[in-house]
């Protein structure tokens, strides 16, 4: 029981510092400051007030009492954005039907997972917690960003980032649903028809409404939030993230958009983007890819580490995503990896995973770049970040360090519970290289004859 | 007429454009480039490649004719990368369980080998290569004793001539513990499960020391064997200590039963994972066991653990003096064990150790550190050119030698980025 005490006590001591989203002050001195839109700034500082940037420039004069950091002969960068994660999340997929667009992954925030820390400590600030490519039309997705230290989810939000919503073609959606539950879709046709079914379903319960409201019919339309949501994609204010690989199925989707006259798309891995970077950029189309993942399934195996680069040749925004608790932690190798993998330069390279992922979030005229004015993500290297020997020093939330390689303990979980036997246990490694998008999905599934290549997966893996 | 030819010519040209290039054979003399030699240290010279063989290395060497010459004034060359743990040309697409070689049915089947399956022309072979990866230990894995991994050069059109001389046999050790938050097992059947695996182990390895003095007997009796045990015959070597065996062990615990059971049953061992290494590194080396780690770009075991554990662990492990390998554990991206071994010189051990842990040290964990591993007179030409730190992002592999042989540096990567580039037609 002593010991109980102990380590609880120990636990709200180191917690105390953190407690609170709130902003702080902070002086980023005498940084190569890698400003990603404004190019590169030797000795400069940073001075982030209040959790904004307030001022760059050298031997800045700040309030007295500002905690100053010394940046000396390391590299300032904006603070990595992801555009495609499941960490901080209790719940990545709601496999139940191929349409399950009234689901919200912001219900299932868990801002005590340990995979914020780990990827704070790999310089990312934000990122995009996903819902997962179960469904055709999969659930609503969450900003967050990696204020580690709060217990609160609603503190996890980035208030007021724009609603985002998870679509999902190929071989996911159709396993999930026609092999694994003998409903449409279980090919690519039937992918195509959950769309334009949704969206003229959508289109019709809309005009429902404005009838009675215009007071045309006497009856108020049943309310049905899963339409509401559909008929915010149809208004332009949500932006569809869409879980894709192949060249067809992503014209198949911009075809479906054109018609019905949606123009907030990202497509997300989409490994054939390459194929048809042209039809994407005269969309306005942008994509979130893997840096070098490819084979691990069948829509994979005629892919190109080179994707990224020639997307960005071709005038596409695109961005270097993790989808991974892995990759995550180091977003910056990856985005080296276009160096080697098509020359991209060092500008080019490092806006793939900041200014670029902002702007598929629509966020980037706060973030993705350090510019006065934008919030105060920053994170610190100590070698140029595209170096494959670059080690992250400290990474900086709205003004506060919420990773410090120094000052920071070994152990930094949040949810140490000394009743939990299975808190500190060894977990298997993930034998098995996959997109993660199917998470959560097993359970069920796995009573399908059909899902042998499932329970292939599920038996090699750990499930979080 | 004059017009025919030329559309002939330019068509041909449009054709072979689009083919896979062929390797060239040698002699190959690279002229003026800093040798990275693992062994002895790093200089300035000439080498000559001739057959399959670094036949001289130094100034005003001899050629022999038809000799081709490579300017590598300013260019450095290194001894191909050799990733200690693969499943490359086992595995071709993950989720297609039939395109998978690495996992038969069956928990004691060390007989069944690897070497067997390798596929010469899988996609992800000159994918790995881009990157200065030359040879690679591919693995069947899983099962208990799953099968005999084979080291292989990633060149050749059989797997004959990809053999690069060493097999080894495969165990994967129980696991003691808990496996995870979906692992509901209770503490009692945890207990009762591990034992009975430790059991199951234990009462093979007692049948394979009988099974080896029978054998024995037969041999000096000169009587012929008249049972068929293909699995036994597999181990042989190792109850003979004729040979290592390579158990999969990852978790602390594990780590220390595994140390205790092959001390117990006097085997050479050679540990592969290792992931919590670090946590035990002085008993691994007390008991002279060789190690195979990776990957290094993991996440750690535990939540527990400090966020870098698993970029440190290969550092603490050489710092006790283990003698270590990196591995990737992967199949199409093979092609990151540079960027795994670069993480780990980062975080502690250096640079040079890491060269080591890629080139020699595995050679020696693999028996073939005569031949393999380094850039030395009379050893295999499997070396590479770079323009800098093959660990670096921006660098480049400029050429690449498996056996002597100059390997284009083409794959499905680089020709769908040639022809995707600059779509034609465009819009």
């Amino acid at each position: 029981m002593m010991n109980i005490r102990i380590i609880y006590a120990t636990i709200l001591c180191f917690l105390f510092p953190f407690f609170g989203s709130g902003q702080g002050s902070i002086l980023v001195k005498n940084g190569t400051v890698l400003t990603v839109t404004k190019g590169t700034l030797e000795n400069t500082d940073v001075f982030i007030e209040k959790g904004k940037i307030n001022k760059l420039g050298k031997n800045l004069k700040v309030p007295e009492g500002t905690q100053i950091i010394d940046a000396s002969g390391m590299f300032v960068m904006p603070g990595i954005i992801d555009a495609h994660s499941h960490i901080a999340i209790d719940a990545v997929n709601e496999a139940t039907s191929p349409n399950t667009a009234d689901v919200y992954v912001g219900d299932a925030l868990n801002p005590l997972d340990v995979a914020i820390y780990r990827a704070l400590a790999g310089g990312v600030t934000i990122s995009h917690a996903m819902h997962g490519s179960a469904n055709a039309i999969g659930g609503q997705c969450e900003t967050i960003k990696h204020r580690y230290g709060v217990i609160n989810p609603e503190e996890l939000r980035m208030a007021d980032a724009p609603r985002t919503i998870k679509f999902a073609l190929g071989e996911n959606p159709v396993r999930v649903h026609g092999e694994g539950n003998n409903i449409a879709p279980a090919t690519r046709m039937g992918v195509e028809q959950v769309f334009r079914q949704a969206f003229s379903e959508a289109k019709l319960y809309m005009k429902a409404w404005e009838d009675y409201k215009a007071g045309l019919t006497q009856s108020s339309p049943m309310y049905n939030r899963r339409l509401e949501t559909i008929v915010d994609i149809l208004k332009g204010n949500i932006i569809i993230h869409c879980h894709s690989y192949r060249a067809d199925e992503i014209l198949m989707l911009l075809n479906v958009l054109k018609d019905f006259g949606i123009k907030k798309i990202c497509f997300q891995h989409v490994n054939e983007g390459f194929k048809v970077a042209p039809e994407l950029a005269a969309f306005g189309a942008s994509a979130s890819v893997f840096s070098d993942w490819w084979a691990y399934k069948f829509e994979v195996y005629y892919s190109t580490a080179y994707n990224a680069a020639i997307l960005t040749r071709n005038g596409v925004v695109t961005s270097i995503n993790s989808d991974s608790d892995e990759l995550i932690r180091h977003l910056y190798l990856e985005a080296a990896k276009t160096q080697r993998y098509g020359d991209l330069n060092d500008d080019e390279a490092l806006a793939l995973i900041t200014i670029n992922p902002a702007k598929q979030l629509g966020i980037d005229h706060r973030v993705g770049s350090i510019e006065v004015g934008k919030e105060g993500d920053i994170a610190i290297f100590d070698k140029h970040p595209l170096s494959v020997y670059t080690i992250p020093q400290k990474t900086i939330v709205d003004g506060i360090i919420r990773f410090d390689i120094k000052n920071d303990a070994p152990d930094m979980r949040l949810d140490v519970n000394p009743e939990d036997k299975f808190a500190s246990d060894y977990l298997e490694e993930a034998l098995i290289k996959e997109d993660n998008c199917l998470q959560g999905v097993s359970e069920w599934l796995l009573q399908s004859d059909h899902a042998s290549y499932l329970r292939f997966i599920y038996s090699q893996r750990h499930s979080h | 007429m004059q017009i025919l030819i030329l559309l002939c010519v330019l068509f041909t040209q449009n054709i072979s454009a689009q083919q896979i290039k062929k390797a060239v054979a040698g002699p190959f003399l690279l002229k003026n480039g800093t040798i990275h030699s693992i062994t002895n240290g790093n200089f300035v010279a000439d080498l000559l490649i001739q057959d399959d063989k670094i036949v001289s290395i130094g100034k005003n060497i001899a050629i022999p004719p038809k000799t081709t010459e490579i300017d590598c004034s300013g260019k450095h060359i290194y001894p191909g990368f050799i990733d200690g743990g693969t499943r490359l040309g086992l595995a071709e697409i993950e989720s297609i369980s039939v395109t998978n070689d690495f996992q038969e049915l069956g928990d004691f089947i060390p007989h069944m080998k690897a070497l067997t399956a390798i596929n010469p022309n899988s996609v992800s072979i000159p994918v790995t290569r881009v990157n200065g990866v030359t040879t690679v230990f591919s693995k069947p894995e899983r099962s208990t004793f799953p099968g005999t991994g084979a080291l292989i050069d990633l060149f050749g059109y059989t797997p004959e001539q990809m053999f690069a001389g060493a097999e080894g046999v495969m165990m994967t050790f129980p696991s003691t513990g808990r496996r995870g938050r979906f692992d509901r097992r209770s503490d009692e059947d945890i207990k009762k499960d591990s034992d009975k695996a430790m059991q199951k182990i234990n009462d093979i390895w007692t049948k394979a020391k009988l099974y080896a003095t029978i054998d024995s007997a037969l041999t000096v009796e000169k009587k012929p064997k008249n049972t068929y045990n293909p699995q036994m015959d597999a181990l042989l070597p190792i109850v003979r200590k004729e040979a290592k065996l390579f158990i999969e062990v990852n978790k602390k615990d594990d780590v220390e039963a595994a140390v205790k059971w092959v001390k117990e049953n006097g085997i050479r061992a050679v540990f592969t994972g290792v992931a919590e290494g670090s946590r035990v590194a002085p008993l691994l080396k007390e008991n002279n066991i060789e190690v195979i780690t990776g990957p290094v770009l993991r996440v750690p075991g535990r939540g527990s653990a400090p966020f870098d554990e698993s970029y440190r662990n290969a550092s603490e492990m050489v710092k006790a003096g283990i003698l270590v390998a990196i591995r990737t554990n992967d199949a199409e991206n093979v092609r990151n064990l540079p960027f795994n071994a670069a993480y780990a010189a980062s975080f502690g051990l250096g640079i040079e150790e890491a060269l080591k842990c890629i080139t020699i040290n595995p050679a020696k964990i693999f028996g073939v550190d005569k031949t393999y591993g380094s850039i030395e007179q009379g050893k295999t030409a499997n070396l590479f050119i770079s323009n800098g730190d093959p660990f670096e992002l921006k660098t480049r592999i400029e050429y690449l030698f498996i056996r002597g042989w100059n390997v284009p540096m083409e794959s499905r990567h680089t020709l769908l980025y040639d022809e995707f580039i600059e779509r034609n037609p465009g819009k």
